[in-house]
């Protein structure tokens, strides 16, 4: 398969993977850790801890620390779990504030109940979903790893995940085991129109439902009404067009504004002067 | 490993029930001064397992003169907090390693990171 080079995953077990050389990308690498940065704090987001509160929370996959840092930035103290002892290394050497454990999340979190305010976890879950060992069964370790974090979250506190999932049906087998565990909750999709920005959040409740939040860049697909297309003037557009190009008019522009803009693309406000004809010049 | 995340560690082999609180045996420990946060150590402090916040910190040689019962209206003795904040957060443990108060499984502590996988006949 040309596809399963590009998942980490299918390559070698994480504790495998993430070797010193792996490891060095994330103290080194400039792109990763700007990418891991906005991550975490997407994931704080969606949290929602309490405003101006110090809080204790867990990160699991914390590898080199880089989620880590953003919570000491926010005056949050953390205890990180991660399985590959290269990345700890790294970690270690960063000298990161909170502190570090080496487990195997599919071996359940080993702490007394109602421990943490709130979990967070960057591109770690996925890992979950594949036996590396003949013992391993991607379900039951899945259940084992959401009941032992269920009973360690404190009641009314969220777990985020930031994952990257391979499938449908990867999705469906992580969800369905995070709800016989005792979670509610779901997925929160950002930027889904885009290939490149889409990033999935498994948002979970620990006690109480709450209401999920909105993905960003997702407020078009909300108006549309389920089983039913929405009418949309895509036919008519060209028709009275006759002889004008139909890239150079303002609705264009807007267009594409809009479009670019829920692909999560950095892109400038509209104006009066959007799409004005400039003066003439001789 | 910090005394907070000592106090919030189980045992998760197989079969152990309680697997609470792990023994320590520290052969190097290090104080590493932490800026003082009012706010989170009484926040953290109804979490705690008292008793077993002082027998690491007696274990250590680190408790000084914490008292052995939980002080009443904690939040706003100051002196107390620093105290607190002093055994949770700045005492780490270096090397050495933890013990399962049920199964005597020993998690070792290299470099301050507690070694907590488990073997496949312990899951």
């Amino acid at each position: 398969m040309a596809s399963s080079c590009r998942r980490p995953e299918h390559t070698a077990p994480p504790d495998v993977f993430y070797n010193e050389e792996e490891a060095k990308k994330y103290s080194q690498n400039s792109r990763m850790i700007e990418i891991q940065t906005q991550m975490s704090e997407r994931a704080v987001e969606l949290l929602n801890l309490p405003e101006g509160q110090p809080c204790f929370l867990l990160d699991v996959g914390c590898g080199s620390g880089l989620s880590g840092d953003y919570l000491s930035e926010e005056g949050h103290y953390w205890v990180g779990v991660d399985i590959s002892n290269a990345m700890l290394d790294v970690a270690l050497d960063r000298e990161v504030e909170g502190d570090l454990l080496l487990g195997d999340m599919g071996q359940g979190m080993p702490f007394r109940p109602g421990t943490f305010d709130g979990c967070i976890s960057i591109s770690a879950l996925q890992w979950l979903c594949n036996a590396d060992k003949r013992t391993h069964s991607p379900p039951k370790r899945l259940y084992t790893f959401f009941t032992t974090l269920y009973s360690s979250l404190s009641r009314g506190s969220r777990a985020v995940f930031q994952l990257y999932p391979e499938n449908s049906e990867q999705l469906e087998l992580i969800t369905s085991q995070a709800m016989r565990a005792g979670f509610s909750g779901g997925m929160v999709v950002d930027y889904p129109n885009s290939s490149k920005a889409k990033k999935f959040f498994l948002c979970l409740f620990a006690g109480v439902t709450g209401v999920l939040p909105k993905g960003l860049g997702s407020e078009t697909s909300d108006k549309a009404v389920s089983n039913q297309v929405q009418y949309s003037g895509q036919r008519c557009r060209f028709k009275n067009m006759k002889g004008k190009s139909a890239k150079k008019g303002r609705d264009w522009i807007l267009e594409k504004k809009e479009r670019r803009r829920r692909q999560g693309r950095e892109v400038r406000a509209d104006t009066k002067y959007t799409g004005r004809q400039r003066r003439p010049h001789f | 490993m910090k005394l907070l995340t000592h106090n919030m560690l189980t045992s998760h082999v197989k079969g152990v029930t309680k697997g609470f609180p792990l023994l320590i045996k520290a052969t190097e420990v290090k104080v590493n001064e932490v800026e003082f946060n009012s706010q989170f150590v009484s926040r953290m402090i109804p979490k705690l397992e008292w008793g077993a916040l002082v027998q690491a910190a007696e274990e250590l040689g680190h408790r000084q003169d914490l008292p052995g019962e939980l002080v009443p209206n904690y939040e706003t003795n100051e002196d107390f907090l620093k105290k607190v904040h002093r055994v949770l957060l700045e005492v780490e443990v270096v090397e050495g390693c933890l013990q399962c108060p049920e199964s005597g499984r020993e998690f070792p502590i290299s470099r301050g990171i507690p070694n907590m996988l488990l073997n496949e006949d312990e899951v």
